[in-house]
């Protein structure tokens, strides 16, 4: 070991490599209900040719090395469960280029969702990227990797649908480029290629390290607004996000139930946030929206909560403080967010399911959903908040993910960014072959299985 | 529970019908359609009045014998299941706004200040014109009255006298305090207005902000610098209720140089702000609303619009702010001219 780090310590620096226990203590857990794993070491690599380095090592010593951003997913995947090194990509966070007329960003593969927010807001204003509602220091890559999803997603789908390529170090320490710029000097997308970027997203780390990537940018509307609608019945949600999205004009759209505040229990939000260049454009915007659901308020079923200007900025915050705040309704300092990807239609089911496993293991809990798309899919949210302190508060939360991960598969669904219990009922129900391509694949990328082993394995 | 107090025959004989004729956002083409409709309301029957009503409580005003049509508007709506917005805004609200049972004892000493659910805005309650006051604040004290947008008398009726309860008990009776100052038009509104009209018995002396303000204003005459400015003012729906004190609001501005310019719409033809009918799903009635507000303080060169309705404020204040014309509570204005 003292070798390898010696030899580390030669590629990154002596700052950045670690085996001192404080830090393997801190980067053996996220804030999830998953168990820590205490890794050897932590290595923070600078450039994309540092990573290529540490990885041929990794290789050299069949050191397992998991990639990590903001170390933000909450299910654990993050932790090294075969020990071997943390590779925190956090010192790779330079902007490297924004195209304004074409809408793209290049950034390495550490860059902070809040620092391209700040990044833009001072150099393009005219151009923002779709944040998650995820604390600001959690990374684009980390982020595309897990397919995620944010306040642009009913415009442009999941946040890997609005990669336009990467560069990846592959398991073997070989450069790889996906999409336009791996024949191009422009990062305009993926087309007309072969499709290679599919083999890094989704994967959990365990197929290379994402060095590089482009990802779509879109215009920042001078004025902005929100409208929440409500109804009471679970069952119209479908209907009314199919009418709301067919207007095609929202940006954003996240149905939300909570119990906490008392008089938001039983009642369906959803806020639906879209912008405009002018004041009569966004006008126009609203009235589609509103006659869209015209059906509903006509019916006195539904409608959209009177809010004026000061009470709506709370709502219009980018990211959300809400589920933040939520996280910490149990102290103690543990909270968790899975999600399932689902179709809109199992909108009832996926709520009363999740009441139903809240209450039964006495969890707080917050639930709710991003709609992707003009509503083609939605990822359905149930946070828990637990106090890491109260063990018995911990199995609580526990038991209640596991049950909501197979409840979510029962109904069609897949669990989202899949902590390890989840991936082994996924696996169950995957087709066999496709399991059998993923193994193959992973195979041929990772002889020597040193990246993120553990992960996407049958127990 | 009394029935809203109001005598038919005082309507079968009125020859103006003021309540309806008056109405800024409903046509009638003369006053037999107006009278028409208006015994259709006393009747108990279906009017297409309380389908079109915005709830601007003005008709309250207007009535020249406070024969309180626009109470029994709204208890007509409730019983006829006519609700002006749909169901889960109605009910979602009322949860919101419903008694937490948080209220504990607190002893208090005057001038006691309501300032009904708002805690946002305790910290108006400040300087010379407020000195040793005590502030009371919480939907436990909420007064209720917004339910008269919303076709719920029944919850007036319902929570009023708790709260009224919950004001004697755990304020001002151990500490032998009889008059409580509403920094809201709704409180006053409600304590002196809707308790009588629905047989709701008052047992503290209600004091309405302006009387307060004007009364401490004397007190304080050789601190006021006179600001010398043109100010709009947005008279909010509850002021309807008790236009009396809209006089007084004339006097503390003549105190502090301020110039309340006349606006078209200020007064028996003030506008609404535009948050109710927002509340009733009418979104492009609310836009207009907004539009003829501003215009018509531009119109006027005003550089102060002056508030005393939290909501109204919370609902124009931007717009206003947007056109170059600052929004301001009353309260504040007068704070400035004190020199605070
Ligand atoms: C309060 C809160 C709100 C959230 N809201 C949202 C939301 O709205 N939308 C959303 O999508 N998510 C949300 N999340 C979940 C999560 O925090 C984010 O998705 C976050 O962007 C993940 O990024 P990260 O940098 O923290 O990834 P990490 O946790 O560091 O990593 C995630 C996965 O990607 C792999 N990985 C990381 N970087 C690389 C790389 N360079 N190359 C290869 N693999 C890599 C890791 O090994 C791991 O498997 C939220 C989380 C919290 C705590
Ligand atoms: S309410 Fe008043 S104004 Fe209206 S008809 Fe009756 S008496 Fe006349
Ligand atoms: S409350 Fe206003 S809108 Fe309704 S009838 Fe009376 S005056 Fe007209």
């Amino acid at each position: 070991m003292k070798e390898l780090i010696d030899r580390l310590k030669k590629i990154v620096g002596e700052r950045f490599v670690s085996a001192e226990s404080e830090e393997r203590y801190l980067y053996s857990m996220d804030m999830g209900t998953m168990p820590p794993s205490v890794p050897d070491l932590v290595v923070m690599p600078g450039s994309t040719e540092e990573v290529s380095k540490i990885i041929r090592l990794a290789n050299e010593y069949k050191v397992p090395v998991v990639p990590m951003g903001g170390g933000l997913v909450l299910s654990g995947l993050t932790r090294a469960l075969k020990g071997g090194m943390i590779l925190d990509m956090k010192r790779m966070n330079r902007i490297t280029e924004v195209n304004p007329k074409s809408r793209y960003a290049v950034v390495e593969g550490g860059t902070s969702e809040g620092m391209l927010q700040a990044y833009l807001k001072k150099h393009h204003p005219e151009l923002k990227h779709s944040l998650p509602d995820a604390p600001p220091i959690a990374t684009l890559a980390g982020n595309v990797c897990i397919h995620g999803s944010g306040h642009l997603s009913v415009l442009g789908g999941y946040h890997s649908d609005m990669l336009n390529g990467m560069e990846v170090v592959l398991p073997t320490g070989e450069v790889v480029r996906t999409g336009s710029c791996s024949v191009s000097s422009d990062w305009f997308g993926k087309a007309p290629l072969p499709d290679l970027s599919g083999l890094f997203m989704g994967w959990a780390g365990t197929t290379g390290v994402v060095t590089r990537l482009g990802i779509k940018l879109y215009p920042n509307y001078r004025y902005s607004d929100l409208l929440i609608f409500v109804c009471e019945d679970a069952e119209d949600m479908p209907d009314v996000i199919s009418r709301l999205t067919s207007t095609q004009v929202a940006e954003d759209m996240t149905p939300w139930m909570t119990p906490i505040p008392e008089w938001a229990k039983g009642f369906m939000h959803i806020n639906i946030a879209y912008g405009a260049h002018s004041k009569e454009e966004l006008t126009f915007k609203r009235n589609l929206l509103q006659m869209s659901v015209k059906e509903y308020k006509d019916k006195k079923i539904g409608g959209f909560l009177p809010m004026p200007p000061p009470q709506k900025a709370r709502y219009m915050q980018i990211p959300t403080p809400d589920l933040v705040r939520f996280a910490d309704v149990r102290k103690g300092g543990g909270f968790e967010y899975v999600g399932a990807i689902m179709a809109i239609e199992h909108f009832a089911e996926a709520y009363r399911a999740g009441v139903e496993i809240a209450e039964r293991n006495d969890v707080s809990y917050s639930m709710g959903a991003r709609v992707v798309g003009a509503g083609h899919s939605m990822m359905f949210f149930y946070a828990y908040a637990f106090n890491r302190a109260d063990k018995e508060d911990m199995a609580r939360a526990q038991r209640a993910l596991e049950e909501t991960n197979a409840a979510a598969l029962e109904m069609g669904g897949i669990p989202w960014k899949a902590e390890l219990p989840a991936q082994q009922q996924i696996i169950e129900k995957m087709a066999p072959d496709t399991f059998a391509l993923m193994n193959r694949i992973r195979e041929t990328l990772d002889p020597n299985h040193i990246m993120n082993p553990g992960n996407w394995e049958r127990t | 529970m009394e029935e809203i107090k109001f005598d038919p025959e005082i309507c079968n004989q009125c020859e103006t019908v003021d309540c309806l004729m008056k109405c800024q956002y409903i046509d009638f083409a003369d006053v037999a359609e107006a009278k028409t409709e208006k015994l259709k309301i006393n009747a108990g029957e279906h009017s297409r009045v309380l389908d079109e009503c915005l709830t601007c409580y003005a008709c309250q005003e207007y009535c020249p014998y406070d024969n309180n049509p626009f109470y029994l508007l709204v208890e007509r709506q409730e019983q006829l299941g006519l609700l002006p917005a749909p169901t889960p805004i109605v009910t979602e609200q009322l949860k919101m706004m419903g008694p937490k049972g948080r209220i504990q004892n607190e002893a208090v000493s005057p001038p006691v200040v309501n300032m009904c659910a708002f805690p946002m805005l305790t910290g108006c309650v400040r300087g010379k014109l407020f000195e040793g006051a005590s502030v009371i604040v919480g939907t436990d004290i909420f007064c209720n009255i917004m339910w008269l947008h919303f076709a719920k008398n029944s919850t007036i009726k319902e929570r009023v006298p708790q709260m009224i309860d919950n004001i004697m008990n755990y304020y001002l009776k151990d500490s032998g305090v009889e008059e409580m100052i509403c920094f809201h038009d709704e409180c006053y509104g409600t304590y002196t207005s809707v308790a009588p009209a629905y047989g709701i018995e008052v047992p503290f002396k209600p004091v309405h902000l302006f009387d307060y303000i004007n009364h401490r204003l004397d007190e304080l005459a050789d601190l006021i610098t006179p600001l010398n400015v043109k100010i709009a003012y947005q008279r909010p729906c509850s002021n309807r209720l008790i236009p009396q004190t809209d006089l007084v609001l004339d006097e503390i501005l003549k105190k502090i140089g301020a110039e309340r310019v006349p606006r078209t719409y200020d007064r028996e033809t003030a506008l609404c702000c535009g948050g109710v009918p927002r509340a009733h799903q009418r979104d492009n009635l609310a836009d207009e609303l907004v539009e003829k507000n501003i215009n018509d303080m531009l119109d006027v060169g005003a550089t102060y619009c002056i508030f005393n309705c939290p909501f109204c404020m919370a609902t124009l204040g931007q717009e206003v702010a947007e056109n170059g014309i600052m929004p301001i509570l009353i309260s504040d204005l007068v704070q400035m001219a004190l020199g605070e």
